[in-house]
């Protein structure tokens, strides 16, 4: 190995170890979904067949078995529940975008240094378990929590609420668990905003909320888009929040998953779940790169 | 600029932050809770940690995941950091547009779908080369794959704006690429990284989807153990489990966070020696 070899190509050792780690444990692993998604389920382990074996007479025998995709559009529980997780993803995202961006909007208006006291505020629920703060969500809103009782004996209710295992609870819990993922984003865009703009807007007469839609909303976009795919995204796929509070009747399609996995032992059905939800994430997923991406380079 | 602040902006601002606290703040005040019954005030006590000293099951859970905390914190931290400087530093080679994907994606990638695809090839992986076995090793080697993302992002941004000038000085007096680099751009890094570690550390202790998938019998996490305990309802020693927890995790971004304002100030001084 000599000197100049090491120049040319030196660089590679760099690259390649977090490359081919994310392409073997990230990417790669999509493939054998794919794969096992045209699988047929058997009682052996691991619970499915191969779809490539060698005949006799030594050809390689490939079965795809289009039974499992079928058996999604056929058994309307997985439509019902795609569409389910996408309504209560977005009325949620929509919901932490109303509460978010004017939070984003008052921080980035303060002092440097009150705004990073404000960011972490934000960020330290961000990192803390989203099942621990889940399960302190429901300390709150089930029959006998804080919520109920400050109610009852305030005089306001004679019943305590029932929220817990309701739609309610599991709206309350996405947008509880989400809202810095909405706010982080927003306030990245709104911080960076050309103050003179502003001061030019109001200069020529323009009043505080007509600069506010002319320019301010605008140019926040990036921001808005990033935030709102943070949160639609992974709220989708969402199985936390709908088995710890939500009903039987909230059935989201990360709690099919999960069942079709270690409920039924359906691996390949559940394989054929999970390529067909992906494929309705991509157009989600390549809209927050391009923006992400954005906005990181700018 | 503009420092005043409508009432209703505040209010807002402040009944968010107060969703975001209020939570978790209650469930830290019942921990200390006498009563067993959850909803009932019998006074403080500390009772609910000390039984949780003697909880093996939760002891045996806790351990299991530092452990695999510490692996993949440093596994992410080399392998995120080498994935930053290759995304700033070389500008094109073939596969960038790769890896940018795969850094970026799994930060919005639901974790069931991640954990479903990653169990699926630790399975043929198993079939064909008889490794990894479910457990320690699967959990950890998932972990790292996300949390190298997360270190890569944070880690990039901050070689975006780390001077260079230093660096090509020290070619200039005839350093090598590699030792220029790490006597002048990693100590300025150097708590980035540090930052990310504690991070990729808070984000693998809190792990419960991916891990429930990747973990074989046997190798219950701790977020495992509790989530198996919450399905049943609340209850007091798991009031008392989770304000640790959470104190652990605000303990180590409150760290991280002070790490990097350090760093940013002592950029912002080092900016304006350079201009004198």
């Amino acid at each position: 190995m000599s000197a100049g070899w090491l120049k040319r190509h030196g660089k590679w050792l760099i690259i390649l170890p977090p490359l081919l780690y994310l392409l073997v444990f990230f990417l790669i692993p999509f493939g054998f979904a794919l794969v096992i998604s045209f699988a047929d389920t058997a009682v052996h382990v691991p619970p499915f067949t191969d779809i490539l074996s060698v005949t006799p007479d030594r050809h390689i025998h490939l079965t795809l078995n289009l039974g499992n995709f079928l058996y999604l559009f056929t058994d309307e529980v997985y439509g019902l529940s795609y569409l389910y997780s996408i309504k209560t993803a977005f009325f949620s995202t929509v919901i932490c975008l109303a509460i978010g961006y004017p939070m984003a909007y008052a921080i980035a208006r303060t002092s440097k240094a009150t705004q990073s006291i404000l960011l972490l505020i934000i960020i330290l629920p961000f990192w803390t378990s989203f099942l621990l703060r889940v399960y302190a969500l429901e300390g709150i809103i089930r029959e006998t929590g804080l919520l109920n009782s400050t109610l009852l004996w305030l005089g306001i209710i004679h019943q305590p609420l029932q929220i817990m295992r309701t739609t309610l609870a599991v709206y309350l819990g996405i947008i509880y668990s989400y809202l810095p993922f909405m706010v982080l984003p927003l306030f990245a865009t709104l911080e960076k905003l050309d103050h003179s703009l502003l001061e030019a807007a109001a200069d020529l007469g323009s009043p505080p909320w007509r600069a506010f839609l002319d320019i301010t909303l605008p140019l926040s976009i990036p921001g808005v888009i990033a935030g709102s795919m943070l949160v639609f995204i992974p709220a989708i796929g969402e199985f936390v929040i709908p088995t710890l509070l939500g009903g039987p009747d909230n059935l989201m399609i990360g709690r099919v998953l999960w069942d079709e996995f270690f409920g039924n032992r359906d691996w390949p059905v559940a394989s054929a779940v999970a390529i067909a939800f992906l494929v309705l994430l991509v157009g989600p997923i390549a809209l927050y790169q391009h923006y992400s991406t954005k906005q990181l380079e700018s | 600029m503009d420092h005043r602040l409508s009432p209703l902006l505040v209010s807002i601002l402040c009944l968010g932050i107060a969703i975001l606290y209020i939570p978790i703040l209650v469930l830290i005040g019942y921990s200390f809770n006498a009563s067993a019954l959850v909803s009932v005030w019998g006074g403080f006590s500390t009772a609910w940690y000390t039984q949780l000293m003697h909880n093996d099951q939760i002891l045996d859970a806790a351990w299991l995941s530092l452990k695999i905390g510490v692996v993949v914190s440093t596994g992410a931290v080399l392998l995120g950091t080498l994935a930053a400087i290759s995304l700033v530093r070389f500008r094109v080679f073939r596969g960038r547009l790769l890896l940018t994907g795969m850094v970026n994606a799994p930060l919005v990638m639901p974790e069931i779908i991640t954990g479903i695809t990653q169990l699926l090839l630790f399975i043929s992986m198993l079939q064909l080369f008889a490794w990894p076995h479910r457990g320690f090793t699967t959990i950890a080697i998932a972990h790292i794959a996300f949390c190298t993302a997360y270190v890569t992002i944070t880690v990039q941004s901050r070689l975006q704006s780390a001077d260079r000038s230093l660096e090509e000085a020290a070619m200039d007096l005839g350093a090598g690429p590699v030792r220029a680099f790490m006597d002048t751009t990693l100590p300025a890094i150097a708590p980035a990284l540090a930052s990310s570690w504690l991070l990729s550390f808070t984000l693998s202790l809190d792990d419960l989807v991916i891990s429930s998938f990747v973990s074989g019998p046997g190798a219950s996490t701790l977020p495992m153990v509790i989530f198996s305990k919450v399905k049943l309802g609340v209850s007091p020693d798991i009031n008392a489990l989770a304000s640790l927890v959470i104190c652990l995790v605000g303990i180590c971004v409150l760290f991280a966070g002070y790490l990097m304002r350090r760093t940013e100030r002592q950029r912002l001084i080092d900016a304006q020696m350079a201009e004198r």
